[in-house]
């Protein structure tokens, strides 16, 4: 039986993994490019920040705030004409990642705000006080001090997406929750269904397990 | 000479933080400001760096206004001025040697050899030599200060702030810090600027002192005058030549 199973469903689960594993890291690393960028400024410009700019730190917390309200599955088709413009389709694993990111900058600036929050207040006054400059601040304090904390929130992060990526199933992304919405729940093919939450299990694990082991080898608080 | 004049400081939203402060601090000098927590002296002691600015009044050293600094030529200032913290500052993430180091950075966006043998003899100054690769947190707190001096020292100042620098050790490595401070301030000639809440530091290492209240100064002149005979409350009060129960 489990040789049946095996003959029917491997290829579809191993191509299935292989899509999520694709969305998930493609579109979490382009978003932090975005993320970074964000969440420093945002961190700066901040009431008390190194550089307060109230209107835009204001205006750029609107910005990241709508995009945290909408539903994914809302941006998704929202943003289809752009995703089409953009990459040339707006279905597919290449056409879920525009989107992806659009959903996953804004979390990731809230991350990296927050990470860079955490820092001691004291050693990022006293990197002031040698002279530095901001960038210089950012580059060799902030975010050097932040990174273990910073690593903390990829795993955050890459565990949400992973929950995106199930949504984008819907529009046929492909991956492992589409196989789940597609054979588990439209046709009870229930083998199918505990398969894809066992790979999704363990794929949750081995992120979080990872980010762990990082962010300790890299801590030296 | 760093030279305060007329300095205010008012928060935004009102709160008055220094009224009217006027100072001068000779070249070489060890000089302490004292006050109670809330006395201004942290505010008073940033205005010197420009880490607070001024609302009101200016602060000249060696004839230069530095409150008109913006920019590039503020962080160039900023250089010879160096500063100490009572929770030390260090970068947790960096090595004590790479914490050293840090004012290359900051200057010139690298670390040459020259600098790092520098950073090297400064540790070794300090007595930390050996813990060059060690990071922050595997060090004591006198220790972690004496790493935040040699840092200080990185960029050859020539004046040292001092933010209660002492007051979150212990009475060892209080004395430890306090004479290697004296020691480099004889050693090099740098202006030292103890701010404190404790009249024996002062006692041990300034020449001079300025007595703050309410962010304003109530009485300044030599310590030895100013121990034999107080005259402002405030400095009653912190020689505890007042009966506790009043």
């Amino acid at each position: 039986m489990l040789n049946e199973f095996l003959a029917e469903f491997a290829p579809l689960l191993t191509q299935g993994t292989i899509d999520t594993l694709v969305m998930l890291f493609a579109s979490t690393a382009i978003a932090y490019v975005f993320g970074v960028v964000l969440g420093v400024i945002l961190h700066l410009t901040a009431p008390g920040g190194l550089r307060p700019m109230l209107a835009l730190n204001a205006v750029l917390g609107w910005v990241v705030n709508i995009g945290r309200s909408l539903p994914f599955i809302i941006l998704l088709i929202a943003l289809m004409p752009m995703t089409q413009g953009l990459v040339g389709t707006s279905t597919g694993v290449r056409g879920v990642i525009p989107p992806l990111v659009v959903a996953t900058a804004p979390f990731v600036a809230r991350m990296i705000e927050q990470s860079l929050a955490e820092v001691s207040r004291d050693a990022v006054e006293a990197a002031e006080a040698c002279g530095a400059s901001i960038p210089r601040i950012v580059f060799s304090a902030l975010l050097p001090e932040a990174l273990p904390s910073i690593v903390r929130g990829i795993a955050v992060t890459l565990i949400a997406v992973l929950g995106y990526t199930a949504i984008a199933g819907a529009v046929g992304a492909g991956g492992l929750g589409d196989i789940a919405i597609r054979y588990g729940y439209y046709r009870y093919e229930d083998e199918a269904m505990i398969v894809t939450v066992i790979l999704l299990i363990v794929l949750v694990q081995v992120i979080q397990s990872v980010c762990d082991l990082i962010a300790r080898k890299i801590d030296h608080r | 000479m760093i030279s305060i004049q007329h300095v205010c400081k008012t928060y935004p939203g009102g709160a008055q933080a220094l009224t009217d402060i006027c100072l001068d601090i000779a070249d070489g000098d060890i000089f302490g400001i004292i006050g109670m927590s809330g006395a201004g002296k942290s505010t008073l002691v940033r205005t010197i760096n420009l880490l607070e600015r001024p609302t009101e009044g200016k602060v000249v050293v060696d004839g230069q206004d530095v409150t008109a600094l913006h920019g590039a030529d503020l962080r160039t200032y900023r250089r010879r001025v160096a500063m100490i913290f009572q929770s030390f500052g260090l970068l947790a993430q960096k090595t004590v040697l790479d914490n050293v180091c840090f004012p290359y950075v900051a200057a010139n966006g690298k670390v040459s050899t020259q600098d790092r043998e520098h950073a090297l003899e400064l540790l070794e100054r300090v007595g930390l030599r050996e813990k060059a690769s060690s990071y922050p947190s595997q060090l004591s707190g006198g220790q972690q200060q004496r790493v935040a001096i040699a840092r200080a020292l990185a960029c050859n100042p020539e004046v040292i702030l001092c933010d209660e620098a002492t007051s979150a050790l212990d009475p060892k490595s209080t004395n430890t810090i306090l004479k290697l401070l004296r020691d480099i301030n004889r050693e090099t000639g740098v202006t030292i600027v103890v701010i404190t809440h404790s009249m024996d530091v002062v006692e041990k290492i300034c020449n001079n002192v300025a007595v703050l209240e309410d962010g304003c100064v109530v009485e300044q002149g030599s310590v030895a005058d100013v121990f034999a005979n107080p005259q402002a409350d405030a400095t009653k009060v912190l020689l505890g030549k007042v009966d506790w129960d009043a």
